[in-house]
Parts: C-alpha cells; sequence; structure tokens
C-alpha cells in the first residue's frame, strides 16, 4: 500500500497524464479490479475485440481459482488484490523525491556505481529513463533484418498475424491464478519475432526499451523465434528498482521453431515489498534450444518456475538459477521440464544462498511421459546457508514412465565451511571479506553463464548482501 | 501369497489420466510445479461419492472387558474418522496418488478363519521364518493362532495387544498411540485406532537384549475382509529388539485392507529395529501401514520395508531424532509389477543436535507398475550439526512402468550436512555386455542386476537370517515376473 505522499504524487499526475484519455476512464481505472478496469485498460489501447474478450474471459478465471497456498507460501493471502493499481499509464508511474528515497538504495546505487541519471530512474524519482537514443539505434538494425521488436499492445496490432498464432498458447489463461491475472490486465512487455535464419548478434535489452516507456506490472512477453533463428533477450538489472506497486506478475511466453535458439536472461532486484509471481514457460520445437538463466536477488516473496515444454525430437532445455535470500525474503523459485518428445534433454542447476532470516525454496518438476525414448535429465540444486536462523527448502517432483529414459537429481545443503574462513582470515582477510569470497565461489560457475557487465555487478552485489551476515 | 503371474488388462486399474500427457499440454494447464496437478486435474471434475470405509466402528472384542481410558480413545478415533475427509487432489500429501483406491466399501470386522486354515497358515510361517527367533506370533484375521518364545529376555514383555490391554493396561498407556503426526494418513489412523487391533506389545526394559528378532505373521482373507495390525515396540535405556511384521493373504485375489500401524520409541542409548515384509496377493489386496519412530538421547532406529504383493500400498514412515545424537535409518526396497502402485511417504525429522538419519530406497518397476516416493528431511531450528541423507533410485523395467520421485528438504539449522538424491533409469547395454562376456545369458544378467539392486537396500538391514529370508522372497517374485 502507499503511502499518502506517494498517493498524492500518484493523483497529481494523473491529472497531468491524462490529457490524451477522457478523463472519466482515469477515475474508473483507479485501485481495485473488475471488469470495468479491464474495458479501460484495453480501451486506452485501442484493442481488438477478440483480445478485450481474451482479457475478460481471464478475468473470470483469475476470479474462480483458488490461492494455492495449499502447497504455496502462505505470505500470498497477503496479496490485498482491491489496494493495487492495475494500470498505470504513462506518466501515470508514481513519483516521489530524490530526498524520500531510502538511504539503503541510495547506497547501494553507489555502490553499484550506477549512473546519475539512472539512478533516479531506478528509484521512481523519473518516471521515465532516457534511453530513447540507444533504443532507437538497436531498433534500426534490428528492422533490417526483418526482426520484429515492440511492446505487447503494438505487437498484437500490427503484426497479429505473427503473434496471435502463439499468444496466450505456451501459457494458457488458466494455468494458474496468476496468469489469469496477468491474462485480464497485462501491458508492456515486450514482443519479438525473429525471421528464419537470423543470427542476432547483440543480446536484446528489455532495459533500452521498456525504459523508454513505463515497465509494467503485469507485463507480458511473446519471443517467437523461426527456424534456425538464434536470439539472446535479457530482461531486468542488477540494481535494485524502487517500487511502490506491491504486485508483479508478468506472463513470458518462448516459441523456438525447428532448429532455433533462445536464450532468456532474468535479473530480477525489486525492492523487498514486492510479490513476485511469475509464470515463464518455453515450447521448443525439433531440435531448438530453450536457455533460462534466472537470478533471483530482490523481492518480498518471488515465485517463478521458468519451464520448458520439449515438443520436438532432439529439443533440449535449460534453467540455470541463482536465489538470494535475505532478511524478510522468500525465493521460492524452480524450473519445470516437460519431455514430450524422442532424445530431449534437459539441465536444471540451481544454487541459493540463504542469508540472516531469507529463505529460499527450490520446486521443480520433470515429466517424461511413456513411449518416448532416450529422454534425459539431469537436476542439480545446492543451497548454502549463510546463518543459524536461515532457511532452504527443497522440492522436486520426477515422474519417468518406461525405461528408456535417464534422469538425476541431487540436492545439498551446506555451509561456508570454518576451515575455509579461517584459512582466508589467517591470510589477513576480514571475516566479511572471506564469507563474500566463499559465496561468491559458490556461485561463480553460474554467474559466468551472465552477459559480462552483469557478472560485475552480481559479484558486487553479493559482497554487500554479505556484509554484516557474520560476526 | 500366490506368485501367479496376472494378466495386465483389468480395465478398472486403469490410472487416472495425467493433466501433463503429451496430447493435453495445450488444453490443461501445465502450469507452474504442482499448480496444474491441484487446480486442473480430471479428479477434480470427476463427482465420486465419499466412499464408507466403514459404517460402524471395526470392532469385534467385548467392549466391556477393556480399560476406560482405552474404550475413551477408540470412541474418539471413531469419531476421528467420521470427521475427517476422503483425501483429495489438493492435499499435497497424495500429489501423484491414484485416488481411486480410496473408494474402499462397507469393510467389516473381519470373521476369524477356521482351524483348518489357521492350521496350514501356521505351517506356512514356521516354514518361512528365519533360523534363529526370539519370539514367534501368528495372527490370521486379527486373532492370535500360534505363539513360540523360545528366546526373549526374561525382563521383556512381548504380549498380543488384548493382552496388554489387560495384563499391561498403563504401561501400554503410556506408549500408546501418542505421536499424532501423519503424512496424510490421518483418516486411515483414525479408523485403525477404532478398531480391534491385532499385534503385540513390545516393552524390553532397561538393557534388555534380544540377539534375535521376534517375527510376527499377519494373514489376511476373506472378500471384504480388513484387518488391523499394531506394533508398538519399546526399548528402554540401551535395549536393543528387532521385530518383523509380515503380511501375507490367505489365499489369492481376495479384496482385502489392511491398515496397520507400527510406534517405536527408543529411549537413551535404545536400539530398534523394525521391518515390514509385504507380501500379500497382488490381486485385491490394498495395504496401508503407517509407522513412527523416535529415537532418544544416542538411541538408533533402523526400518526397513520391504514391498512384493498388494495392488495398492501405502507406507508412511515418520522418524523422529528427538535427542542428541540420535540416529534413524530408513531402507526399502520394492518389486512392483503388474498394475501395482506403491506410494511411500518418509519424513526424517532432526530435532535435536548431532543427530543423523540415512533414507535409502529402491524400487524396481516392471509392466505398469507405479511408484511413488515422497521424502522429506526437516531439520528444525536449532538442530545444529545435522548430518542426513536420503537416496531413492528407481529401475524401469518396462516401457510403461511409471516412477514419480519428490526428494525433499527443509532446512532451519545451522552446521547441517544434507543432500538427496534421486535417479531414473534402466539397466545398461555396458552392463548387459560385460556379464555377457562372461558367459552369463543376457536374460539371467538382467535379473542378477535387477536383484542386486534391490538386494542393496535389504543388505543395510542387521541379522544374516532375516536377510535371508527377505532375499528370498525378492527372488520368488522375480522369477515370477522375469
Amino acid at each position: 500500500m502507499p503511502d499518502s505522499a506517494t498517493l498524492e504524487a500518484v493523483t497529481i499526475d494523473q491529472d497531468e497524464g491524462n490529457f490524451s484519455y477522457p478523463e472519466d476512464y482515469a477515475h474508473d481505472a483507479g485501485y481495485g479490479l473488475d471488469e470495468g478496469t479491464v474495458d479501460y485498460i484495453s480501451n486506452i489501447k485501442g484493442e481488438a475485440e477478440w483480445i478485450r474478450e481474451f482479457r475478460q474471459k481471464a478475468l473470470k478465471v483469475f476470479f474462480a481459482k483458488p490461492m494455492p497456498t495449499h502447497w504455496a507460501s502462505q505470505d500470498l493471502e497477503n496479496i490485498i488484490f482491491k489496494d493495487i493499481r492495475y494500470y498505470l499509464s504513462k506518466g501515470q508511474a508514481p513519483t516521489r523525491s530524490w530526498d524520500e528515497v531510502p538511504d539503503d538504495v541510495k547506497k547501494t546505487f553507489e555502490r553499484l556505481g550506477i549512473p546519475e541519471k539512472e539512478r533516479k530512474y531506478l528509484a521512481g524519482v523519473e518516471a521515465q529513463f532516457d534511453s530513447e537514443a540507444a533504443y532507437s539505434n538497436v531498433k534500426e538494425e534490428l528492422t533490417k533484418e526483418g526482426v520484429i521488436f515492440v511492446n505487447s499492445t503494438e505487437g498484437l496490432r500490427e503484426h497479429p498475424e505473427i503473434f496471435r498464432k502463439w499468444f496466450g498458447k505456451v501459457i494458457p489463461t488458466g494455468d494458474n491464478k496468476f496468469s489469469a491475472l496477468n491474462s485480464a490486465v497485462f501491458s508492456g512487455g515486450s514482443f519479438i519475432y525473429v525471421p528464419p535464419g537470423v543470427k542476432v548478434k547483440h543480446p536484446l535489452q528489455a532495459y533500452f526499451r521498456i525504459n523508454a516507456e513505463n515497465f509494467g506490472q503485469f507485463e507480458r512477453t511473446l519471443i517467437i523465434v523461426d527456424e534456425g533463428a538464434e536470439v539472446t533477450y535479457m530482461e531486468g538489472c542488477t540494481a535494485p528498482k524502487f517500487e511502490t506497486a506491491t504486485l508483479h506478475s508478468a506472463v513470458v511466453e518462448l516459441v523456438a521453431m525447428k532448429d532455433a535458439k533462445i536464450q532468456y536472461i532474468t535479473v530480477q532486484n525489486w525492492s523487498n515489498n514486492v510479490f513476485n509471481l511469475v509464470t515463464k514457460r518455453g515450447l521448443a520445437h525439433e531440435n531448438a534450444e530453450i536457455r533460462w538463466i534466472d537470478c533471483n536477488i530482490g523481492s518480498r516473496l518471488t515465485m517463478k518456475y521458468p519451464g520448458v515444454i520439449m515438443k520436438g525430437r532432439k529439443a533440449r532445455g535449460e534453467v540455470i538459477s541463482i536465489a538470494l535470500a535475505n532478511d524478510g525474503q522468500h525465493q521460492d523459485t524452480g524450473a519445470k521440464m516437460i519431455h514430450a518428445a524422442d532424445e530431449t534433454t534437459s539441465n536444471i542447476v540451481a544454487k541459493s544462498i540463504s542469508v540472516g532470516t531469507g529463505r529460499s525454496t527450490y520446486r521443480g518438476q520433470v515429466h517424461i511421459p511413456k513411449h518416448l525414448k532416450g529422454c534425459k535429465n539431469n537436476t542439480e540444486c545446492d543451497a548454502l546457508l549463510i546463518n543459524a536462523s536461515s532457511r532452504t527448502d527443497t522440492y522436486p517432483a520426477i515422474t519417468v514412465r518406461g525405461d528408456q529414459h535417464a534422469t538425476q537429481h541431487e540436492a545439498s545443503v551446506s555451509q561456508v565451511s570454518e576451515d575455509q574462513i579461517f584459512y582466508m582470515k589467517q591470510r589477513g582477510l576480514s571475516e566479511g571479506e572471506a564469507m563474500s569470497l566463499s559465496v561468491n565461489g559458490f556461485v561463480n560457475d553460474l554467474v559466468r553463464e551472465f552477459p559480462m557487465e552483469y557478472s560485475v555487478e552480481l559479484k558486487r552485489l553479493i559482497d554487500m548482501e554479505m556484509e554484516g551476515s557474520v560476526g | 501369497m500366490s506368485a501367479d503371474p496376472r494378466p495386465i488388462s483389468d480395465p478398472s486399474t486403469l490410472p487416472i489420466p495425467d493433466p501433463l500427457s503429451v496430447t493435453s499440454h495445450f488444453l490443461l494447464p501445465a502450469g507452474r510445479p504442482e499448480m496444474s496437478m491441484v487446480l486442473s486435474s480430471p479428479e477434480e471434475t470427476t463427482i465420486r461419492p465419499a466412499p464408507s470405509w466403514c459404517d460402524a466402528p471395526p470392532v469385534n472384542d467385548a467392549n466391556s472387558t477393556l480399560p476406560d481410558w482405552y474404550r475413551d480413545l477408540r470412541a474418539a478415533a471413531w469419531a476421528r474418522y467420521l470427521a475427517l475427509p476422503v483425501p483429495n487432489r489438493t492435499n499435497q500429501h497424495w500429489r501423484f496418488a491414484d485416488l481411486k483406491h480410496l473408494a474402499i466399501e462397507g469393510r467389516a470386522p473381519t470373521t476369524p478363519v477356521s482351524d483348518l486354515v489357521a492350521e496350514e497358515l501356521i505351517a506356512r510361517a514356521v516354514s518361512e521364518r528365519p533360523a534363529d527367533y526370539a519370539a514367534h506370533f501368528v495372527f490370521a484375521n486379527n486373532r492370535l493362532v500360534h505363539v513360540e518364545a523360545p528366546a526373549l529376555p526374561a525382563a521383556a514383555v512381548c504380549v498380543t495387544m488384548a493382552e496388554a490391554l489387560a495384563s499391561h493396561s498403563d504401561l501400554l498407556r503410556e506408549h500408546f498411540l501418542k505421536q499424532g503426526d501423519f503424512l496424510g494418513g490421518e483418516k486411515f489412523a483414525a479408523l485403525h485406532a477404532a478398531a480391534t487391533l491385532s499385534g503385540l506389545f513390545v516393552h524390553f526394559p532397561k538393557e534388555a537384549v534380544a540377539e534375535h528378532p521376534v517375527i510376527v505373521h499377519h494373514f489376511v482373507g476373506g472378500e471384504g475382509a480388513a484387518i488391523f495390525p499394531h506394533s508398538l515396540v519399546v526399548a528402554e535405556d540401551h535395549a536393543s529388539v528387532t521385530v518383523v511384521d509380515l503380511f501375507e493373504s490367505v489365499g489369492g485375489n481376495e479384496d482385502t485392507l489392511t491398515i496397520g500401524m507400527a510406534d517405536l520409541h527408543a529411549a537413551r542409548g535404545g536400539r530398534i529395529q523394525y521391518v515390514a515384509v509385504q507380501d500379500l496377493s497382488a490381486k485385491g489386496a490394498r495395504h496401508v501401514h503407517l509407522q513412527h519412530s523416535r529415537a532418544g538421547r544416542d538411541a538408533s532406529v533402523k526400518v526397513g520395508f520391504l514391498n512384493l504383493g498388494a495392488e495398492w500400498v501405502r507406507n508412511e514412515s515418520i522418524n523422529r531424532m528427538v535427542e542428541n545424537g540420535a540416529d534413524g535409518q530408513i531402507f526399502s526396497a520394492n518389486l512392483a509389477n503388474d498394475w501395482q502402485e506403491f506410494d511411500q511417504r518418509t519424513l526424517q525429522s532432526h530435532e535435536a543436535q548431532h543427530t543423523t538419519s540415512d533414507l535409502f530406497f529402491k524400487n524396481a518397476l516392471y509392466d505398469r507398475a507405479r511408484t511413488i516416493f515422497s521424502g522429506l528431511i526437516q531439520v528444525q531450528p536449532g538442530s545444529h550439526h545435522t548430518d542426513s541423507y536420503q537416496t531413492c533410485r528407481n529401475l524401469m523395467g518396462s516401457d510403461e512402468a511409471e516412477a514419480n520421485s519428490m526428494p525433499g528438504l527443509e532446512i532451519d539449522a545451522d552446521q547441517v550436512k544434507c543432500s538427496h538424491g534421486s535417479t531414473s533409469g534402466t539397466i545398461s547395454d555396458e552392463e548387459i555386455f560385460y556379464l555377457r562376456a562372461r558367459g552369463i545369458p543376457a536374460e539371467d544378467a538382467r535379473k542378477m542386476i535387477s536383484l542386486g539392486f534391490l538386494n542393496e537396500s535389504i543388505d543395510r538391514l542387521d541379522g544374516d537370517g532375516l536377510k535371508e529370508i527377505l532375499f528370498t522372497r525378492v527372488e520368488r517374485k522375480f522369477a515370477s515376473i522375469v
């Protein structure tokens, strides 16, 4: 629930930002969720009738589905749906002055070496971060190759022939309560199409484009990579994203056609009041490869289990996951691998670190149905506990049918060994430095999977999170 | 028990379609792990009348002779049984379970077997016990038909539940059904507590030691028969005892229900080994077995499960290490074929410092068999220096067998060493080649490897004579399927 100062700021901004829409709509979209809210979003976006129907149907599903608290954290009960704003159009983002930004967030920016201009955006002081120039350069180059890189509204409006076919197909509306919510109120996110044979050289960064708009709470991403094409997509950034909106619920669908490759990199660092409930799944056709590289550092509760459905022969799926749970945080992450064709292989490597009273959970599912041949899965989850009050859980579920497959699952829980710390202290490092080094060593092989600038920031971030955790 | 191979074509035992089957990916939500299984299972949309397992308390003893505390406990259990819901899809303790097995109806107190049949059963039981034993009890349909006690320590109590209620009421009361937590089997536990119990109360006082095991046979027979065997084993300080329950059918193909419980209490330095051998008729028999253990300071509890028979098996095993230095070991060997479903749920609960535990489960699956393993290691706050392991291995012997594994960890303490591993696979061509190169035919090689695979778990138990009878049974079943 935003504080009163923020509310005031929001109200003032609304008046300024409403110039392009009839005023009554603005009031309708306020707090809470009903059919009117959904219509309002659909009207503003000028959407086709089928999308409006899709949204309205999703809303019914959302209301009908119970909270999954019989297996998930009871903390979900603390989401007050009626106190949430479901749509903020351009210029309506909550703003606050630099003075209101908490000191620890400022300090983090300082330590990470975030540029001044970006800091203000990240702290929510400025609604927009001016990266238009960078973005249009990227866009121009991509257009030449026939790559479409737009937001969800534009994608569905301008290229329905490409996107409609797969929209809501990898993750159906009724998949779970929060995918239904997203389907009802989605806005923002990226819709990408890569034509056959095109190998996009540079990673596409959501950072460039989404920052130029208003980063959505309910973003919807759909990436279709045609035969033999390749793309790497990155979202989020290592810097903490200070937010007053308490619920983020994205849906990300990936479609890799024959021989295509998709790599999707996420670094999530929402502030500690955010519920981050995300559904991510990819569909890999014959000989295609989908890799999810997922790093969760922020938020109050994250529930995210990227999945790959290996639908074509020899398709490959991979999830690499790093989670860091500090005081008051619960990182409930994992992976889901559905083998639906012969000779499909999947790999899951998850590492989590629990600091202070933080809790990290690995939840996974591997499914190999019968009458398939030569499917393989490898799962490794390692958890590191830093303090006596830290907690970690592992809940995998593996179903194998038939005698022509191989799966293996291993998990371990450990501490930073006292011997290691002693060794480093002897050589003049402080206990904190020694601890940071050990933890960085623990995740090092996974951090290397991230692009360089991310991994450098990740390391610094881990150093910071480890501070004060020992002694 | 019958070793006849059964035809693999009974439509009534067809597994419920899985929401994640290939064809339904886009029709049915295949959502986050667990969520989809729960919210969109076909089970939920099928309205099934709630089965009434028993219409009246399944008792056939004279209520008037029972101690008051026990009568009250039984009445309360019956009320609890009536109030508890039949497990459904949203119950995480029943994830992956085929709930049609819970459609059990109209069970009544079992009629005793005739003397003639009893003689045959005793002969069977005697021929299949280990050469050395401390005591041997045979129950047929809840009735004690045979007792021998050649090597019990003098101070030890080893009596039937009925006798214990009469002669050791206070001692029994101190330990009887004290552990209230279950892993989904609450309703079965309540029905068990409300029923006439067979089985033993075994109490070993301080430093009493039995070299050889106490062997207890439980036979069940007759269409619709239900038995409620109970084993309450208490080892006081530094006492040591092994109890083996064997569950078998009187004949084949009868629709029977066993709801058994085993409760193990090991005090300071005490040692208990408990083994449940389930070799019921592979067609018609349903078997529920709920086991608890509590290990005190430096105590050790070792539990073994061998599942060969029964159409459906539900094992729950809760092992608590409650005082410093306690150790718990849980082993299981399961050989499933035909349409058998073996559903095993375990909890290793570490509640004190420097406690250790090890779980080692092996499943060999043939035909359309299904196994479910759900294990959890829980390290409670403050239980520092815990050392805990959990392993589940599945050997897939057919293209239609299904193994589900859910190895779980919940760690809430410091200086903990914990790991789990789960694998599913088949015998590799290299292994077969190796043995063939040494003159062993491929079929024999396959059998040897599978036997060795299961025996690895049995071999962790104590007592050569005991292990021998387990190996023999595994081999006998193997002969009927491979």
